[in-house]
């Protein structure tokens, strides 16, 4: 084994003196920057309160609007007359339609009286409620003014001066008054994904619709019954299917339209903007700051102003797009431009083409699949934008996602509607790598 | 003399040679045409499918496109500075266009940060705190995506579907998710690009780690080193500055993306221009516009300059 000794140091140290002696910056410089950043984050979690914000977040909701995204309940009213009898209500709205027949969990005592099957079972009487959930049997008498738990309540019950909850955990829970039972039974799954309760095909079995699609009666005698149900499915009141679709259509309108007319607008503008082609320092500085100050100033702004002069919808997305592409791809155009090989430019003009003819062949061949690889990419990215500048109004999906979340019960349309972007944006995704790499080549760009 | 005969007469050979040229460029000339038409077809129809389906049309409404002109333009143009650093407008009549001292943060006796500075710093904060958190969340991601420092198919599986499905799920959502569990403001708007940014570096990263010289790992493996040494002296030192560029290019995206979260219910200077166009206050607009357009240039410049820095003149996509 070798040993260096003093005097090899010392001679390696005069021949490399950069080896031993690291600048203050190299030195320093990585424990400063972790130090600043450190410094940073604890300064950015004062800013935002951040340990408040944690502590009084509501992370139950959480799991209740994730829970929605899957799932739906039926909320029937049990409520004690004054003869005695109890009937059922729905409210308006409800999955199983304005006059719903009773549902198979739900019998009919002998006694008048109802059991509902949830948990391990719920009783519902004229007198008194009975829950069997979490292993235990727990009686809430309502015979009087105010409901009243029988013995201890546990950790699952919680009791105000009138009303009585009981948290059935996943298949629901119950809030019991003195004479009105509301009970809310969660169910997993998309219900009336296809057909709405105003739909006749409503509650047939696959088997049955399809038989009545092929060889059944016309339900509407204006209409076959294979166009009835598309028009049924369309129009569904729940899920909207058909302005769901139109605007995802839209979307994906904008993203196109809005990177096309950016490439054909940023197209002319980067030969004039690239250094090597256009030998005027002038235009060329002008050019590419205009195309920063178009990046600059960013769909948001551009959605906003559009939205004004053109009202809310796709043309104003497109246009935003436009105005912020012409930007990002007369910028990268030009980068391309500036970084190829001026051999074979040189080569056309000494035989004498024209100005045109030099680009042609001389420039073209060299970057236009580096020019079409950049556009798909701004595309695809595009979708995933134009969704975020249509909850400004600017059209497509993005304001139904945002007003179906502000609503906070429409949860499933929203995980529905992301469902369907996500699908979208998997597809993009796969054809622009695709034509990428038709054009490119397997060269990662 | 004719045009015609100056045409070279070309020998038996040549134009062998040249038939064969047209011969094979001829298909590949083919599909550059229908591919145009195709595109003409798709730009046409979106044309008119964009049009009908927005309220205004494009040419019903182009006389009117510079009418927000009238209301942009300030009635005394001082107004733009003082709506800027807080000053009172001498034009106030106790309606919200005028108003502008009102939102002043006071730090220290009567020194005071102006409302719109204090909301830019918000929207700031919001894009280099979720970008600082989203890399350090990414730069692990991406080394257990990558093949050749992860050697089981599960984890390498397992992380590289959570960065497709972070990049890919809509930002919107994650906002409105995180807006009714912590309450609106910019805590959901860090949650939602915090999620983001991972996906989209973990998935550059991956990449990127993927295509690294295997030699200096070799030597750092004959010497026993265990997995974490080999990616802290092999790889590491070889893709930390193509990382943290890639890092400051996100934050130029993120500046952005947390203007228009803010813009849509997030807080921060989005939301404050957005009701400002959306009324019509034309000196707070143009103050505003004025204030981000600047941020975002220092902010694209000061990367730009970094970048350079850590590794010279390097393309970038300008991916979202």
């Amino acid at each position: 084994m070798t040993m260096i000794n003093t005097f090899d140091r010392r001679d390696i140290e005069a021949r490399f003196p950069e080896l031993l002696h690291r600048t203050r910056w190299q030195r320093f410089g990585a424990p400063l920057v972790i130090i600043g950043t450190l410094l940073y984050v604890l300064y950015a979690v004062w800013f935002f309160n951040l340990p408040k914000m944690v502590h009084e977040a509501h992370w139950e909701r959480f799991s209740i609007y994730l829970l929605q995204w899957v799932s739906y309940d039926v909320q029937p009213q049990f409520r004690v007359k004054d003869n005695g009898t109890i009937d059922i209500r729905y409210p308006r709205f409800s999955v199983l339609g304005d006059d719903p027949k009773q549902p198979a969990w739900i019998k009919t005592e002998a006694d008048g009286s109802y059991s509902v099957d949830m948990a391990g079972g719920v009783h519902i009487g004229r007198t008194e409620t009975v829950v069997n959930a979490h292993g235990t049997s727990l009686t809430i008498r309502t015979s009087g003014t105010t409901p009243v738990v029988v013995g201890a309540a546990p950790a699952w019950v919680s009791a105000s001066a009138d009303n009585v909850q009981v948290d059935l955990g996943l298949s629901g829970w119950l809030s019991i008054d003195a004479n009105r039972v509301k009970v809310v039974k969660r169910f997993f799954g998309w219900p009336n994904f296809i057909f709405d309760p105003t739909s006749p095909f409503f509650g047939k079995s696959t088997s049955e619709v399809v038989s009545l699609l092929t060889s059944g009666e016309r339900i509407d005698p204006s209409q076959s019954n294979l166009s009835l149900a598309f028009d049924n499915f369309w129009n569904n009141m729940t899920w909207q299917h058909g302005d769901v679709w139109t605007k995802l259509f839209q979307t994906i309108v904008m993203a196109f339209l809005g990177t096309l007319l950016g490439a054909v607008v940023g197209f002319p503008l980067a030969f004039l903007a690239a250094r090597n082609i256009t030998p005027n320092r002038l235009l060329n500085s002008v050019l590419k700051r205009f195309f920063d100050f178009m990046r600059s100033v960013d769909m948001l702004i551009w959605g906003l102003f559009l939205t004004r002069a053109f009202g809310p919808g796709p043309l104003s997305g497109s246009g935003a797009i436009f105005l912020m592409e012409v930007g990002s791809l007369g910028k990268l155009y030009a980068e391309a431009l500036e970084n190829i090989d001026n051999k074979p430019r040189e080569g056309i003009r000494s035989v004498g083409a024209s100005p045109i003819a030099i680009q042609r062949y001389g420039v073209l061949p060299q970057v236009m699949p580096v020019f079409a690889g950049q556009t798909l990419y701004q595309w695809e990215s595009n979708i995933r934008g134009a969704t975020i500048i249509g909850a400004i109004g600017a059209g497509g999906i993005g304001l139904k996602i945002w007003e179906a979340m502000r609503t906070n019960d429409n949860w499933q349309n929203v995980a529905y509607m992301v469902v369907l972007l996500l699908i979208v944006v998997y597809v993009f995704d796969m054809i622009s790598n695709k034509l990428r790499s038709a054009i490119v080549g397997e060269k990662m760009i | 003399m004719s045009v015609a005969q100056t045409e070279p007469v070309l020998k038996e050979t040549t134009r062998d040679i040249v038939a064969a040229w047209d011969r094979t460029t001829s298909s590949r000339r083919l599909y550059t045409v229908i591919g145009l038409i195709l595109i003409a077809i798709g730009f046409v129809g979106s044309v008119q499918y964009a049009d009908e389906a927005n309220a205004g049309h494009f040419f019903e409404r182009l006389p009117h496109l510079f009418d927000f002109l009238q209301w942009l333009i300030p009635n005394d143009w001082n107004d733009v500075w003082r709506a800027l650093f807080g000053r009172p407008s001498p034009l106030a009549n106790g309606s919200e266009a005028y108003d502008f001292a009102s939102g002043r943060v006071y730090i220290w006796g009567d020194f005071y940060i102006p409302e719109y500075f204090e909301l830019m710093i918000t929207t700031l904060n919001i894009a280099i705190f979720s970008t600082i958190f989203g890399f350090l969340i990414a730069v692990p991601l991406a080394f257990m995506s990558a093949r050749n420092i992860t050697p089981s198919p599960a984890i390498r599986f397992g992380a590289r579907r959570i960065c497709e499905f972070l990049r890919a799920f809509p930002e919107l959502v994650f906002a409105g998710l995180f807006a009714a569990v912590l309450s609106a403001g910019p805590v959901p708007a860090i949650a939602a690009i915090l999620l983001h940014t991972i996906g989209a570096l973990g998935k550059l990263f991956y990449e990127i780690i993927e295509n690294i010289d295997m030699k200096p790992d070799e030597g750092v493996r004959s010497v026993g080193g265990t997995r974490l040494e080999r990616i802290r002296f092999a790889a590491l030192p070889q893709v930390l500055p193509n990382l943290i560029s890639y890092g400051l290019l996100r934050l130029e995206i993120n500046v952005r993306a947390s203007t228009i979260i803010g813009a849509v219910g997030g807080g921060g200077i989005g939301e404050e221009l957005r009701l400002a166009i959306a009324r019509g206050f034309g000196a707070k607009t143009l103050a505003l516009l004025l204030l981000l357009f600047l941020t975002i240039i220092a902010v694209d410049q000061l990367s730009a300059w970094l970048r350079k820095k850590l590794v010279g003149e390097h393309q970038f996509l300008l991916a979202h």
